[in-house]
């Protein structure tokens, strides 16, 4: 079990991810990602979206792993990584179901997704977490080592493979069907907005 | 007439794209603080802490608030006294969006192409827009506009007899469509009137007042501020998660336009709010 909840109340999520450790977690859990995570975004995406279809390998073993939607700034001599926080993951809806059903457990990134990728989750045992848009200055403290792992050439795009420690996100969807921005914003939607 | 010598622009521009990137402009802060006060949501407070944490961590280490560090807007106000010497003004403003880019360790985001997309490599070109105006200075006001929040703009061509309440359904309506894609708090800069392009760029240039600043015409003072309280009424919050502050602000310009056409431009800004100017 690669999942176990903090005395803050903050669920410590390490990968690789099992369905059962998918299972235990829900909508607006908050969650510390530690282990290894990968960072693709829409041009790896478009790259990796051939392969699959062609049954080929991919640059990485998505099985148990959690894609990060970014692409960061360059590092400053002596820093691991520059700004990373995370892109509108809803770009990236056309390939997640492909990459759910090869295995891929989780994905961190921000926004609204769509219908197809929920059910996705639902049905391969997935998650969707959040990191806070706009705050990749302090999410940068949390990266340990990046190292690009495949198509290079696609520069901030490119496949890199982060150790992270303690990485702040929040579940948005959980494998259940539940949904953190709907459950949030009806809290606080007033009746003439 | 006055002489403005090209390096001059360069230089000024790679500061400003520097500047913009790493720190806030004090109306960003003091936004921060205002939603601080009145938040009543726990997720939604963290995340206006986070963001100011956030703020202050990319000005003392001089990163990037936000690792989109945006495709460079400028707005520039030349005064007719003015002979730029040297060289071109466009190429000067490039030479200093290459430089701010790569000296800043800032992320190079454009594409040559939208077709073949292959990246620049160093953030160039920007996007630039001059105004020829009386005097004998030149005027800069850069913006660093990240692509999340840009993809949630909205245009639309109303008929007149839509009308004032069809300008604000739309406006309200732009808020609920960006969500928190476009990571809120939002600030929306809105253009009305004119031409099908007029509209659009008066929606950016809208952008550039100061947050908390009234609007100098008193109509449109009482739109924004109607606005703005419907968009915190509809319960998105910083991020999505829920909460009252979806917007910190609401600026409207508007233009005479033809007596068929009602255009309103929409462009949607997110948190990362990065305007800096400079008079040269």
């Amino acid at each position: 079990m690669s999942v176990s909840t903090g005395a803050d109340g903050i669920k410590d999520v390490v990968t690789p991810l099992s369905d059962a450790d998918v299972t235990s977690l829900k909508a607006g859990d908050r969650v510390r990602i530690s282990g290894v995570i990968y960072t693709a975004r829409d041009a790896a995406h478009g790259r990796l979206l051939p392969l699959i279809e062609k049954g080929e390998p991919l640059p990485i073993d998505v099985r148990g792993q959690i894609i990060y939607y970014t692409g960061p700034s360059p590092a400053r001599p002596g820093s691991v990584i520059g700004s990373v926080g995370p892109t509108t993951a809803s770009r990236m809806d056309k390939f997640t179901p492909a990459l759910l059903a090869l295995g891929l457990k989780g994905t961190i990134g921000k926004g609204y997704r769509g219908q197809p990728v929920k059910e996705a989750l639902r049905q391969h045992t997935g998650v969707y977490f959040g990191a806070i848009g706009g705050a990749g200055a302090v999410l940068s403290e949390f990266v340990k080592s990046a190292t690009v792992v495949a198509y290079e050439d696609l520069g901030t795009e490119a496949i890199r493979r982060l150790e992270v420690d303690g990485f702040p996100a929040i579940v948005l969807y959980d494998c259940h069907g539940g949904d953190l921005y709907q459950d949030g914003q009806k809290v606080y939607a007033r009746e003439d907005g | 007439m006055r002489e403005v010598h090209v390096s001059a622009i360069a230089d000024a521009v790679k500061k400003l794209c520097m500047d913009a990137n790493w720190s806030l402009e004090p109306d960003m802060l003091r936004a921060f603080d205002r939603a601080l006060g009145t938040e009543r949501s726990a997720a939604g407070k963290q995340v206006l802490t986070i963001l100011k944490q956030n703020a202050e961590m990319a000005r003392t280490r001089r990163i990037p608030y936000c690792q989109d560090t945006g495709m460079v807007i400028c707005f520039v106000e030349l005064g007719q006294d003015v002979h730029v010497t040297g060289g071109a003004l466009y190429d000067a403003i490039n030479e200093g969006v290459r430089h701010g880019y790569q000296e800043g360790y800032l992320r190079a985001s454009i594409i040559r192409s939208p077709f073949d997309r292959v990246n620049t490599g160093d953030n160039t070109p920007a996007v630039i827009h001059v105004d020829v105006v009386p005097g004998a200075t030149l005027k800069i006001m850069l913006m660093a506009k990240g692509g999340g929040c840009e993809n949630r703009s909205k245009y639309t061509m109303l008929t007149p007899a839509a009308g004032l309440p069809g300008v604000k359904e739309f406006v309200v309506e732009c808020v609920k469509t960006a969500g928190p894609d476009a990571c809120p708090p939002l600030i929306l800069g809105v253009g009305v009137g004119g031409t099908f392009e007029k509209a659009a760029i008066l929606s950016k240039k809208a952008l550039f007042r100061e947050l908390g600043s009234p609007n100098p015409d008193s109509t449109l003072d009482a739109l924004e501020r109607e606005l703005l309280a419907r968009a915190n009424r509809l319960g998105i919050g910083p991020q999505g998660y829920g909460g009252d502050t979806t917007s910190f602000g609401i600026h409207i310009l508007s233009y005479p336009c033809h007596i068929t056409s009602l255009p309103v431009a929409v462009t949607i800004e997110c948190h990362a709010h990065r305007h800096k100017e400079v008079t040269l």
